[in-house]
């Protein structure tokens, strides 16, 4: 009964309640969001880097080099010399190493070359079809099949480079070969095939397009130097193999044996090659703390709106207390306690931080859908809105239930203590 | 029923009052009237438990509520006195009948929304039950807190000033109303007042000076 009372109580003065509903909801869906953005991201770069010691690239920013080649994010840092790589991938300490190869995309998705070992090292299995084994048969991801309906047996043309409005190949089709199983991390949006495939379709884009475009600047993008140019226009899909000699590649994910190598090659790398190699555990942890102060800042800015919420329910609460004391003295006159007093104002300060939770929590969610949304669109990276962090979100609520409280506390005393006969004999 | 012996009060030390032992059975009423600053209404607030006295005794219902400790007291007098003011409070947000339910679950733990209904019936309030009090007029609001101060069936019903804000008709009404159900319910009438329309309508009466 008196939570009932105090719950009409909240709805009475509506205007006083939603401005410190929509306060604390701003609050807890800022914070909300960041919780979850936070967890997500930091989980889906751990996983996307398991199993990656070191990568291999074209000497530029570790971080980009880290971007592109394990999160496919970023644009390479520039291409390297396969069988320079080479020498390295087959060395004692390393356990495996994993070339990669950028190609071209489909309708925004990349088209990358590598071995089947790259499905392994991400846990995924061929689901329908079987593995890449030809030349232009691709493997695509579980999201791929998903969003573009594609299954295998299909095929269809990639556009050139990196920007959905490349220029398309028209020379070769792509034959769907396989679909990979969902892994929730980037494979899942990426076509791959044989690094052959790669080079195969510049051997001959090259000759097709070299007389009207300078690709110079699209760095990263495997363009076969020398050699192609002087290849007969119409070699074809069949042929099995293509000499390894004088091609690139962008990058290699390397697994080592032997802890040594992590420690020496980013330093030995560099100093006898143009190549680098860079760990994506150091990189994304400085990345980590370059946007980790942003995401600090924000929750700071959130907490501060709390402090405001739970300052404006301190004086709905407090100002509505003299035109409500005699309510209060009503109540004791009828036979409530002191101690129902203070429960009811208690209560109804409860009452709205529940309910601020409670908006904020979906709204945070809502928006994280939103977030989610363009983040696919453009790094195909996706946030789930329905995951908890009960951690986290359970502290969020505790701290909320606290500033309703300590908004309370005052007001409630004030209740409690209140006299009844003055109050009733100055009326 | 309500007794009192020797009770004294005093605010400060400026201002000390020494009440007459007054005695009311069940059924009967009393008037106490006297001019403003005699100590009328904190002479009501002894009696009803809102304050407690320096001396003396106060015995309702044979219960010396003097003794009581303050969580028995809210109880008891949630239970056993009723309060009509003279200006009438509400719950603001509770409709009529909520109020007066309210008051019966305050005192008993259970809601009678059946005896409230039939409470506020016999009070002429049947249309205005599921309105807010502001909505009512000023007379029906002296109504509804007579129909409040009944729902427990209390042993003694205690009137501050209840007609000091109504017109001759309502005044007369309300004075009816509160004589006629203290003697239905059985319950001790005390009424404080310096209207001289209530002088004429109880014989009983104790002036303070």
């Amino acid at each position: 009964m008196i939570t009932k009372l105090a719950w009409r109580n909240t709805w009475f003065k509506p205007l006083n309640t939603t401005l410190s509903i929509i306060l604390l909801t701003a609050s807890v869906a800022i914070i909300t969001v960041l919780i979850l953005l936070q967890k997500q991201f930091e989980d889906q770069f751990s996983s996307n880097a398991d199993g990656v010691d070191l990568v291999l690239g074209a000497q530029g920013s570790p971080l980009q080099l880290i971007l592109s080649s394990v999160y496919q994010v970023d644009a390479p840092t520039g291409n390297i010399d396969y069988s320079e790589a080479k020498k390295w991938m087959e060395n004692p300490f390393v356990k495996t190493a994993i070339p990669l190869a950028f190609g071209d995309n489909y309708h925004g998705f990349k088209i990358v070359g590598t071995t089947p070992d790259y499905l392994t090292k991400y846990d995924a299995k061929i689901v329908s079809g079987k593995i890449f084994e030809n030349n232009f048969e691709v493997v695509i991801g579980s999201e791929i099949a998903k969003k573009l309906n594609l299954k295998a047996g299909d095929t269809f043309f990639g556009s050139h480079g990196d920007a959905e409005e490349g220029e398309v190949h028209e020379e070769h089709a792509y034959k769907i070969v396989g679909v990979a199983s969902k892994t929730g991390k980037v494979i899942d949006n990426l076509i791959l095939s044989n690094i052959q495939s790669v080079w195969a379709m510049h051997d001959s884009h090259e000759h097709a397009e070299e007389a009207e475009h300078d690709h110079g600047h699209e760095e990263g993008h495997v363009h076969e130097e020398g050699e192609a140019h002087h290849h007969d226009h119409d070699h074809d899909h069949e042929m099995p193999q293509i000499s390894e000699e004088g091609k690139e590649i962008t990058a290699v994910l390397l697994k080592f044996r032997n802890k040594m190598g992590i420690v020496t090659w980013p330093r030995m790398i560099p100093q006898n090659t143009k190549m680098q190699a860079a760990s994506p555990a150091i990189e994304i942890n400085r990345l980590f703390t370059l946007f980790g102060i942003g995401l600090q800042a924000l929750q700071y800015l959130a907490y501060g709106i709390m402090l405001i919420s739970g300052i404006s329910i301190f004086i709905a609460l407090y100002n509505t207390l003299k035109e409500r004391k005699y309510e209060f003295a009503l109540l004791r006159v009828n036979g409530a306690t002191r101690f129902q007093l203070l429960y009811l104002v208690v209560i109804e300060s409860l009452i709205l931080c529940v309910l601020g939770f409670l908006f904020g929590t979906i709204v945070g969610r809502i928006a994280l859908t939103f977030i989610s949304g363009s983040s696919e669109e453009e790094f195909k990276m996706s946030f789930n809105p329905f995951e908890f962090v009960w951690e986290k979100e359970g502290f969020l609520f505790l701290v909320t239930i606290f500033v309703g409280i300590l908004a309370a506390v005052i007001p409630a005393v004030k209740a409690y203590r209140l006299n009844i006969s003055k109050t009733l004999a100055n009326a | 029923m309500i007794n009192t012996k020797d009770i004294t009060f005093s605010y400060g030390k400026e201002t000390a009052f020494a009440f007459p032992d007054i005695q009311c059975r069940d059924g009967e009423a009393i008037l106490i009237t006297g001019g403003s600053g005699k100590g009328k209404t904190t002479l009501l607030h002894l009696l009803g438990g809102l304050l407690r006295p320096q001396s003396g005794a106060i015995q309702v219902n044979n219960t010396d509520i003097g003794a009581l400790s303050e969580k028995k007291l809210d109880h008891f007098r949630g239970e056993n006195i009723g309060l009509v003011l003279q200006q009438s409070h509400f719950i603001e947000s509770f409709s009529v009948l909520e109020n007066v339910a309210l008051a019966s679950w305050l005192a008993t733990g259970k809601q009678r929304i059946e005896k409230a209904k039939s409470l506020l019936k016999h009070l002429d309030l049947e249309k205005q039950m599921h309105k807010l009090p502001s909505q009512l007029s000023i007379g029906q609001q002296q109504r509804v807190s007579i129909a409040r101060a009944l729902i427990n069936e209390p042993k003694v019903l205690l009137a501050d000033e209840p007609t000091s804000s109504l017109d001759d008709e309502n005044a007369f009404k309300v004075a009816d109303l509160l004589d006629n159900l203290s003697k239905e319910f059985q319950s001790a009438l005390v009424i404080v007042t310096h209207d001289s329309r209530l002088k004429q309508r109880f014989t009983n009466q104790i002036s303070l000076s």
